[in-house]
């Protein structure tokens, strides 16, 4: 994650701040930041989805291709996840900086997403052991202020919702080979169901209380974070703590018990914007630009 | 004959322009709050998105540092969602090292380093959307950026593609245009004193054509110019009317 230098001071401050329910920015412990998700914003993907979560931007692209189904699973397609982080977002992604992170990053979101609950996988099969489709989930993180899990996750389901797969029929040539055939029509497609995707939710512990949606400075006064991934009914599907410090049992108990409690109404809320319109937002008015698509 | 398909009998071109008509231009600057400098630029279906980070102190290697003025570095990456076929990595492949050179190539030329010894100035471009003329729309992102940052330069740099089809020349090609096997050059010029900072054709051409086809590609240049500057003088208004002035 990108770093930024805070004091001793500074540190002491925020940490007060945090123990009587008030940070920096005046939200309380479990506030979000103002989220805006905007869907459809890159016309040669299948589905596209752009988040601003405070400073934090990310924007995902899933293009939909045809491969062979997993050995394992010859019924299931699946979902390959690239995480790029960009040098826009800070110098320190420049050439391979940004590696480490972006690794990171894609193998937390396998195991969240990577599990039959999530997304109906058997919808994405064409002919079983032969033909299925692959969703590759492209992440670019454009800005970088902290909580880049939970904003990837949920530019991830609206991308997902946003998704179209134009549909197959299949067919039988001379050889008795099945042969694709892509429809024309580009309304002719699927589109999947992304009501049990999961959303994630970081958890930073600030001295002797959690925060919910930490900053970079934040984050800097924190030893540990707990990820949690949570669907909209409140199954959990995964479960880590990162960073360098260490976590007390009750303290994870107390932290997945909040974690009951906002997810609802934030996985609804998430519901809420999701619908097939060009342009979304969940508070402020957005200031109108020359490219409207992108603000 | 390739010719055929780019350009009609009526002189219309695929996406129905004219030969020397250019792709609408869209562009916004202070797109991001955390950069020194950003800008956003749609130029028809290509977009791109430049960052620029400086002037501060040289990072990666201190040899590199320059007495007398300051090092550009540039990165040119793409998405892996911009072509139409998934890229299966964003950067550090040859074709955006290249780039990367040409952008620092460009911008070496037109911004006023010598004001800033010892100090580095970091240019990153990232295409969202790749439909033809990448390099053009990196370079007037970049520009803009550069503005926004508050870097002074000696010009505006802009940067535009010509083509040669049927002893015509168009202007700003397209990406079945560019790929369709034809002539394309890539400019890039300071508008006010018509000087090139960067020019480069892979293709064959007859030199009789050299001439215009770089008059065309100046002409397109210096439109696209005017686009940028509309764009920065209205931000400044904006900007200064949010500020109460």
């Amino acid at each position: 994650m990108a770093t930024v230098q805070v004091s001793e001071a500074e540190k002491v401050y925020i940490l007060h701040g945090v123990r009587d329910d008030l940070r920096v920015d005046g939200r309380g412990c479990e506030d979000y930041r103002h989220m805006e998700i905007e869907t459809d914003v890159v016309s040669n993907t299948d589905g596209s989805a752009k988040v601003s979560l405070g400073h934090t931007d990310v924007l995902v692209g899933v293009k939909a291709e045809i491969g062979k189904p997993r050995p394992m699973v010859p019924h299931e397609g699946y979902l390959e996840f690239f995480v790029d982080c960009s040098a826009n977002a800070t110098p320190e992604f420049e050439g391979r900086g940004g590696d480490e992170l972006g690794v990171e990053l894609s193998n937390t979101l396998y195991k969240v997403f990577n599990n039959r609950s999530s997304i109906d996988l058997k919808s994405l099969c064409i002919s079983p052991g032969e033909h299925c489709w692959v969703l590759y989930v492209d992440v670019l993180l454009l800005q970088c202020d902290g909580n880049l899990f939970d904003a990837i996750s949920v530019a991830i389901k609206a991308a997902l919702f946003n998704t179209k797969i134009p549909k197959v029929h299949l067919s039988e040539n001379e050889e008795g080979g099945k042969e694709i055939e892509l429809s024309d029509d580009p309304y002719d497609c699927m589109r999947l169901n992304v009501e049990n995707v999961p959303c994630i939710v970081t958890l930073c512990k600030v001295g002797y209380r959690h925060v919910v949606d930490a900053t970079l400075q934040e984050k800097a006064c924190s030893v540990a974070s707990l990820i949690i991934s949570v669907t909209h009914k409140g199954t959990i599907t995964c479960v880590r703590k990162v960073g360098g410090g260490s976590l007390d049992p009750e303290s994870i108990f107390e932290m997945t018990e909040v974690r009951q409690d906002p997810p609802p109404p934030y996985s609804s809320s998430c519901h809420l914007p999701f619908r097939p319109s060009q342009h979304i937002s969940t508070g402020f008015p957005v200031r109108r630009s020359n490219c409207n698509r992108f603000v | 004959m390739a010719g055929l398909e780019l350009l009609s009998d009526q002189g219309y071109r695929l996406d129905g322009r004219k030969a020397t008509e250019l792709r609408k231009v869209q562009a916004r600057m202070g797109v991001f709050a955390q950069a020194d400098g950003s800008a956003y630029i749609e130029q028809g279906n290509t977009k791109a998105l430049a960052v620029v980070y400086g002037p501060h102190e040289v990072r990666m290697s201190r040899s590199k540092t320059l007495h007398d003025r300051a090092v550009i570095n540039c990165q040119y990456s793409m998405a892996t969602f911009s072509t139409a076929e998934r890229k299966r990595r964003p950067h550090g492949d040859r074709k955006s090292t290249e780039m990367s050179l040409h952008l620092k190539q460009t911008f070496e030329a037109a911004v006023l380093t010598n004001l800033y010894p010892r100090s580095q100035i970091d240019i990153y471009v990232k295409i969202l959307q790749s439909d033809g003329g990448n390099y053009s729309a990196c370079v007037n992102a970049a520009t803009l950026a550069v503005i926004d940052a508050g870097i002074p330069m000696r010009d505006y740099v802009c940067a535009c593609t010509a083509g040669f089809v049927d002893e015509t020349p168009l202007a700003d090609l397209c990406h079945a245009e560019e790929s369709g096997g034809g002539t394309s050059l890539a400019l890039a010029l300071l508008p006010r004193g018509g000087h090139i900072a960067l020019l480069q054709m892979d293709a064959r051409l007859h030199q009789d054509h050299l001439e215009t086809l770089m008059e065309a590609a100046m002409t397109a240049c210096k439109g696209v110019s005017k686009v940028l500057d509309q764009v920065v003088r209205q931000h400044l208004q904006e900007v200064s009317a949010l500020t109460g002035e």
